[in-house]
Formats: C-alpha cells, structure tokens, sequence
C-alpha cells in the first residue's frame, strides 16, 4: 500500500480512490493511539454517507471512537472479515485492523456520489503534520 | 501545574510506557498493550508502579483511638503485621476513601487512593488529637505491586525475610539490599501478590530485579481491567462521597458494633437497605464496552440505574460492567439494557466477583 496514494481525514480515517469506489479504513496512528480494538461497529450496506458523518464506531479497553465518512456516496461493501457473525457465530477477527490498518484492516467502500471528490482530505504530507508531536 | 512523577518515571520512559496523568501523578497507562499486561498477571506475574497511591504512618498513644475513629473496620481486633481493608466516611456515611490499614508492633500505616492523599492527610489531622503524630511518607516512598501465580516465584531471595510465608493479607517490614522495606501479600488485581513499599533511591533498582526475573511491566490501564473482573470497587466510581460502602455491597468491611464517624448514618440506611440502589455486576451482549455513566434500562423507557465501571473483559473474553441500581433490579439473572451511545444493548445481573482465582 502506498500511503502517499491516500488522502487522509483529520478524524485519521484514510481513503483510497479507484474508480469512483472510495475504501476506507483508519490510520496506523489511530490505531496506536486506540491501542487493541475490542469491538467494531461498521455502516449498513446500502447508507447514505456524507463527509465526517459517524458511520461506525471502535473500542479499545481504554476508549470508544466514532468512525467518519471521508466522502459523500453510498456504501457498497463493508469489511466482513472484521465483524461478528451472528449466524456462525464467527468472531469477527479485528487483529487486522491492528496489525494491517492499511490493508486487511480496511473497513468499509463507498461508491461516490456523482460530482464527489476526495479534494477537501489531506495529503499524506498535511497528514503526517497534523499527528506531528503526538 | 505539573504532575508529580515517581522514582520509576524513567524506568517508565526507557521501556516506551504510554505516560497519562492521573491523581496528579504522570502514570504509565501501558507498556506493550493492556490486553496481554492483563493476562500476564493472570497466567504468570506483572507488576506496577503504585507509588502515587498515599502512604501514611502512625505513631503516638492516640493512633489506635484515631483509626478506630475514622475507620469502618475494626482496628483493635487487627493482630501485629495484619493488613485490613475498611472505609473513611463522612458524617453522612458518604464515602471519603476506601484503605488499607497495617499494624505494627510500634505504630500503623495506611494506604490511600492517590487521588484523595491531601483530603484523607487533612481528614486525618483535623480528627487526630496531640497524642499522634501522622507522616505523609509517599513522595519519599517507591510502592511497586507484584501480582499473579507466580508473584511467589518472582520475590523469592530479594528480601531479608522469607516473604512468600506471609499469609494473605499480612505484612512484613524487612530489608532489601540493606534497606528498610515493607512487603505486604495483598493487592487489587484478584490474583496472589505482593505490594513492596521502599525507599525512592532503590526503587528503580527493585523495578530492574524484577523485570529481570521475567516479571511483566503493567500499567494502570490492566489494573483497572484486573478489578473489574475481580469486582473491586474504584474509588470515585464504585465509591463516592454519594455511594456509601453498603450500597457499593461492602457490608463485610464496616463494623456498625462499633463507633466510627459515619456509623450512625450508615445504621439508619442499613434498616431502609431493602429500598436503597445497590452495587450489581451486569454481563453485556456481545463484546461492546459500556462506559461509566451509561444509563441502566428496565426497558426502552424506564431507566433504573446507571454504569460506574465497564469494560471489555480480557481474560474472560466478554463485556462486563459494574452499576448502581435500584432494588428491584439487583437479582442475579434480570434483564437489563444498558443505553451505549443510544443503542440499546441487553445485560443480565450476574452475581460478583466476575473472576476468582482458583484456590
């Protein structure tokens, strides 16, 4: 994964664009301040999303955090793998997020709304500046 | 104003602790995560740095007649070199803290929550008469708790007296390295353990012994998780000058035969018990975490209580919480709903502790 190919909220989700579908997950630095998820709440197929709206929501032992939205669209896919499975009662595995954040721990896609863009997200240069010092 | 820092501030520093400030001390919150700092100390042996936590100690004629006085528990039944856990309450039965008391052939000590060192020290002075002298020893005192299985294995041969005899909930003052100590076997993790108090100057030297013999470095994020699965009652959660000790279910720890400032309140409560909100222990559906100050639900309209404590549980794998309800609700096996950021998530009252070690 190149981090430079990112944009970034400054809710420290990152987005990836192909196409017109947007992934979505959180940044290797939120998931050490997070320290271990715990649990993982993820948006519905099918939601409307807009920009910064609370989406899904991450614990850890210590915290709970809300999950934003970077982009406006809908959601079209979330990341089953990390979430509970009620009917096999499968855990969701969340050592992903943990230990892939950029990866394997990506969370959800959203296929953007028409005349969407990711241009109001940061680049991995402000990024990394606004985490600068933590 | 800046946060205190302990002996081991540095020991800290070097292994990549995550500092936090708590009680006005800068404190370690973990090392390498709070999840396998948790079940070290269940499977093997942690340790922590409680220095922040208050230590006084006791000296004059007066000492028994002032403990006695601010103290739940019984003191003059206590036995030299025996360790007892009681309450300081206010006239009004609220809790002021929740301590340890030791006696000494020569005087006693107490350990108190760091968050309430000056209100309990000047709680203590305003009720002390001219025969005791009373010495806050904690800004010049190292407090390190080993707990777990192997806590035996990880303090043999560092101390001048055998202490892995001592019997639960019984001290021993001795020397490390030639220096005075105090080693107590006690602790707040519902594991065997034992809590060192020593001088700073050999504080860090202790820590490095330790680490030294396999023991893992812990923060106060998997002592917090540790209580809770052991139900102990935190100070300012559990406990509050509002929740006096018998709503938090710590009858056993409050002596109402004998006089005691807050008795005659907590009497009179004592005869409303049946009608009053209660400490319970919830288990929660699925593995979400509910937080202190989560409202506790009959059913989607009807709030009955409220969560003081919750957490995910790392060792027994599940969510678990503890609250104050009112009467009708505390039965094991009621059906709760706790309101985590407005969804509504079944609980059931489960009987407390959540955890026990195996004997």
């Amino acid at each position: 994964m190149d981090l430079n190919a990112l944009r970034y909220a400054a809710s420290h989700e990152w987005a990836k664009l192909d196409a017109d579908l947007v992934t979505v997950g959180i940044t290797k630095f939120a998931v050490e301040q997070l320290t271990e998820p715990t649990f993982l709440d993820l948006p519905k197929v099918g939601q409307t999303v807009k920009p910064g709206q609370e989406v899904g929501v991450i614990e850890s032992v210590k915290s709970t955090s809300g999950i934003n939205s970077p982009v406006a669209g809908v959601v079209v896919a979330i990341n089953t793998s990390l979430v509970d499975d009620p009917a096999t009662k499968r855990r969701g595995n969340l050592a992903l997020v943990n230990d892939d954040p950029h990866g394997a721990g990506w969370m959800f896609q959203v296929q953007l709304a028409p005349g969407a863009t990711l241009d109001h997200l940061l680049t991995k240069d402000q990024y990394d500046q606004q985490i600068a010092g933590h | 104003m800046s946060n205190l820092r302990t002996a081991l501030y540095d020991a800290h520093r070097t292994r990549n602790a995550r500092m936090v400030p708590f009680a006005g001390w800068d404190m370690p919150v973990q090392y390498a995560g709070i999840i396998d700092e948790h079940k070290a100390v269940r499977s093997a042996v942690g340790m922590f740095d409680v220095s922040h936590m208050a230590r006084f100690s006791f000296a004059g004629e007066g000492a028994e007649e002032l403990l006695e006085k601010v103290f739940t528990n019984a003191v003059g039944t206590m036995k030299d070199f025996q360790v007892r856990y009681g309450l300081v309450c206010n006239e009004d039965g609220g809790t002021l803290d929740d301590v340890l008391i030791y006696r000494w052939p020569y005087g006693y000590a107490m350990v108190a929550n760091g968050s309430n060192r000056i209100k309990i020290f000047d709680w203590l002075t305003k009720h002390a008469g001219s025969d005791v002298q009373i010495q806050d020893q904690t800004l010049a005192t190292t407090m390190i708790a080993v707990q777990g299985p192997k806590s035996t294995e990880a303090v043999t041969g560092l101390f001048e007296h055998d202490v892995t005899k001592l019997k639960y909930f019984f001290a021993q003052p001795t020397r490390y390295r030639g220096q005075d100590c105090v080693v107590g076997r006690c602790g707040y993790t519902g594991e065997d353990g034992f809590e060192i108090m020593l001088g700073n100057v050999l504080g860090p030297t202790l820590w490095n012994d330790l680490l030294a013999k396999g023991v893992v470095p812990c923060g106060l994020g998997a002592r917090d998780t540790l209580r809770l699965e052991a139900a102990m009652p935190l100070y300012g959660h559990e406990l509050t000058e509002k929740i006096d000790p018998l709503q938090a279910g710590l009858d056993w720890a409050v002596k109402l035969s004998k006089p005691f400032i807050g008795r005659d309140s907590l009497a009179s409560a004592n005869e409303a018990a049946a009608h009053r909100p209660k400490r319970i222990g919830l288990e929660l559906e699925g593995t979400r975490a509910a937080r202190e100050g989560c409202t506790l639900l009959a059913d989607e309209s009807t709030p009955v209580g409220v969560v003081t404590s919750g957490s995910y549980a790392p060792w027994l794998e599940k969510s678990i919480a503890m609250g104050m309800v009112g009467p009708n609700y505390t039965a094991p096996g009621t059906k709760l709903l706790v309101d985590i950021r407005g969804t509504a998530v079944p609980a059931t009252v489960v009987p407390l502790p959540f955890y026990k070690r195996a004997k």
